[in-house]
C-alpha cells in the first residue's frame, strides 16, 4: 500500500534577485513582515534586536559624486545546502533539532516550539539571516485579528527566520491534491516578497526544474555545488561553500565584487 | 566542662538505644510500600482526574440520525472547499437548510434553533481533534490523495448518538484526544491518540519520503508550521 509517498522528483526551491532592477523601496520587507506575523516594536532603530526576515542592505561603490553609485541588496534566508545536500551552517550546529534541511524541497525549516534559544545557529549563519525574539510580540490593538493563521506566532526566547513562505507551499499542495495532482505549477507557489516586488526583481521557483525561470536565469551547475553558469549571476560569500539557493544578478562589476563573486576574488589574489 | 559531660552522656545513651537492622526493616518496608502505593494512586488515578477539566458541548449532536439523512457520508457536512482546505466542524450555513424551523420537540433541538439559528449565532463547538498551533495538517492529502477513511484517525464518532464529553488539559489547554484516553499513552487503535509519533509511524509505514537531514526521519515542515 505504498501509495501515499511523495512520488515527485525532489525540489530545490530557490530565488534569483536582480540587483539591477531593485530600487530599494522595501515593499518586499513589508510584505514579508505582514505575511509571516513578524513582530515589531515601537522603536526599531536598534538593528541588533529588531527582526526582519528579509532585510534590504544598501551598498555603495564608495566613489565621490558624480561617480557615486548605490545598489540595494535584499537578503532573505539563503537556504544553504552546504557542501553536501543538507550541511547548512545552521542545521549542523543546532543541538535541539529545531532547524532542519528538507531534501524534499531544499528548504531550511525552523520549528519554533522546538527551539530553546541557544542561538548557535545565529552565530553559525554567515548571512545574519536569523533573528532572536528578545521579547514576546506585542501587537497594536486590533492587529492580532489580521495575523496570518497559516503561520504560527513566535514567543520570547526563540530564533526565527525566513521559511520561503513555506505555508504557501502547503496551501498550493492542498489545492493540487484537491485536483488530483502531486506536482505544482511554477506560479502556484511563490513567496510573498516575490509577488510584492513592484520592480519584478525577484524570481522564485524550483532550481532543479529546467522549465522554471530561476533555473534558466541562474543556470546552476550541480557538479560545482550549484554555482551559477550565467556570468552575471553570483551568490553571497561563495568562498564559504555554503551553497545557498538565493542567487543575485547584476551586470555591475563593483556590485559583484562587493558580494564576493568568485572569479573576481581569484583575480584579486592573483594580483597580490 | 558540663557541656562535654553532657555530650558524652548522650552519646553513650544513643549507642545503647540504636536498634538492629532486623528490628527496623519491617516498619520501614511497610512505610515504603504504603508510600509507593499512595503515590501510584495519586499519579495514575487522582492526577489524571485533576489534569483534565470536563466540558459539555453547547448543543448535543446525534451523528447516527444525521448520517441516515445525508447522501455523502461524513463529507456531506465536513466537506472540502475547492482550494483544498477542509471545512472542519460545520457552521450554521450547513444546518440551516433543515433547521430553520424546529424539527422535533426535544429540549436540545428547541434550544439549538432558538439560541443559535434564529439569532444567527455560530455554535461554539469544542473540537476534539484540534491540534496545537504549531501543527500543520492537510486533510486533502490524507483523504483524497492517501485514500484514508475518517475512522483511521477520528474513530467511530460517526456512529455515535450523542457527543462525548470534551476533556481539556488544564496545563496545555489541548483536547485530551491528542494524548489519548489512556494516561499511560498506550494505544490499541489508530484513533486512540493524535500525537506526533502516531503521525510519524503511519508516514513511515506508508512510504512518505523520510527527507530530514537532522533526524533521518520525516521532514519537520511536513507537519509543522
Amino acid at each position: 500500500m505504498k501509495h501515499t509517498g511523495n512520488i515527485g522528483k525532489p525540489k530545490r526551491y530557490g530565488m534569483v534577485i536582480d540587483l539591477d532592477k531593485c530600487t530599494g523601496c522595501g515593499t518586499c520587507m513589508v510584505a514579508c513582515m505582514a505575511e509571516n506575523n513578524v513582530p515589531f516594536k515601537k522603536d526599531e532603530s536598534n538593528k541588533l534586536d529588531s527582526i526582519t526576515w528579509l532585510r534590504v542592505y544598501r551598498l555603495t561603490n564608495g566613489k565621490p559624486y558624480p561617480d557615486n553609485e548605490v545598489c540595494y541588496l535584499p537578503r532573505p534566508c539563503q537556504h544553504c545546502a552546504g557542501k553536501h545536500e543538507g550541511h547548512s551552517p545552521c542545521v549542523s550546529v543546532c543541538p535541539a533539532t529545531a532547524t532542519d534541511y528538507d531534501q524534499e524541497t531544499g528548504i531550511v525549516s525552523q520549528i519554533y516550539t522546538r527551539c530553546f534559544g541557544c542561538r548557535y545557529c545565529m552565530a553559525a549563519c554567515p548571512y545574519h539571516a536569523r533573528y532572536f525574539n528578545w521579547w514576546d510580540p506585542v501587537w497594536p490593538k486590533g492587529m492580532e485579528k489580521a495575523l496570518n493563521p497559516n503561520v504560527s506566532a513566535r514567543m520570547r526566547g526563540i530564533v526565527e527566520k525566513c521559511s520561503f513562505c513555506f505555508h504557501r507551499y502547503q496551501k498550493a499542495m492542498e489545492k493540487a491534491h484537491m485536483e488530483g495532482r502531486r506536482e505544482l505549477e511554477e506560479d502556484e507557489y511563490q513567496t510573498a516578497c516575490t509577488q510584492a516586488c513592484p520592480a519584478g526583481a525577484i524570481t522564485f521557483g524550483d532550481l532543479n526544474n529546467p522549465e522554471h525561470k530561476v533555473h534558466q536565469i541562474a543556470q546552476p551547475d550541480p557538479a560545482k555545488g550549484g554555482r551559477p553558469r550565467n556570468p552575471k549571476v553570483f551568490r553571497l560569500l561563495e568562498e564559504l561553500e555554503t551553497n545557498p539557493k538565493v542567487y543575485y544578478l547584476s551586470s555591475r562589476e563593483w556590485v559583484q565584487e562587493a558580494c564576493h563573486k568568485p572569479h573576481l576574488l581569484d583575480q584579486k589574489t592573483a594580483h597580490h | 566542662m558540663s557541656k562535654v559531660d553532657d555530650t558524652k552522656h548522650v552519646a553513650a545513651d544513643g549507642q545503647e538505644k540504636v536498634p538492629t537492622a532486623s528490628e527496623t526493616g519491617g516498619p520501614i518496608i511497610l512505610f515504603f510500600m504504603i508510600g509507593l502505593a499512595l503515590s501510584l494512586v495519586v499519579g495514575w488515578v487522582i492526577f489524571p482526574k485533576l489534569l483534565y477539566s470536563q466540558k459539555k458541548q453547547p448543543i448535543d449532536f446525534n451523528h447516527v440520525q444525521h448520517m441516515e439523512l445525508v447522501d455523502d457520508g461524513c463529507e456531506s457536512c465536513h466537506f472540502f472547499r475547492d482550494d483544498g482546505s477542509f471545512s472542519g466542524a460545520p457552521t450554521l450555513a450547513q444546518c440551516i437548510d433543515c433547521h430553520e424551523e424546529v424539527q422535533s420537540d426535544t429540549e436540545n433541538e428547541i434550544r439549538f434553533v432558538e439560541e443559535y439559528v434564529q439569532k444567527n449565532r455560530e455554535v461554539p463547538w469544542l473540537v476534539y481533534s484540534k491540534q496545537p498551533q504549531c501543527v500543520y495538517f492537510s486533510h486533502v492529502a490524507h483523504v483524497k490523495m492517501g485514500n484514508m477513511d475518517c475512522v483511521t484517525c477520528h474513530g467511530h464518532i460517526g456512529e455515535s448518538t450523542e457527543l462525548p464529553v470534551y476533556e481539556q488539559n488544564r496545563i496545555s489547554l489541548y483536547s485530551r484526544n491528542i494524548w489519548g484516553k489512556n494516561i499511560g499513552g498506550f494505544k490499541k487503535n489508530t484513533w486512540d491518540r493524535m500525537k506526533m509519533d502516531d503521525c510519524a509511524e503511519c508516514h513511515v509505514k506508508e512510504g512518505v519520503r523520510q527527507a530530514s537531514v537532522q533526524t533521518g526521519k520525516g521532514g519537520c515542515f511536513v507537519c509543522h508550521k
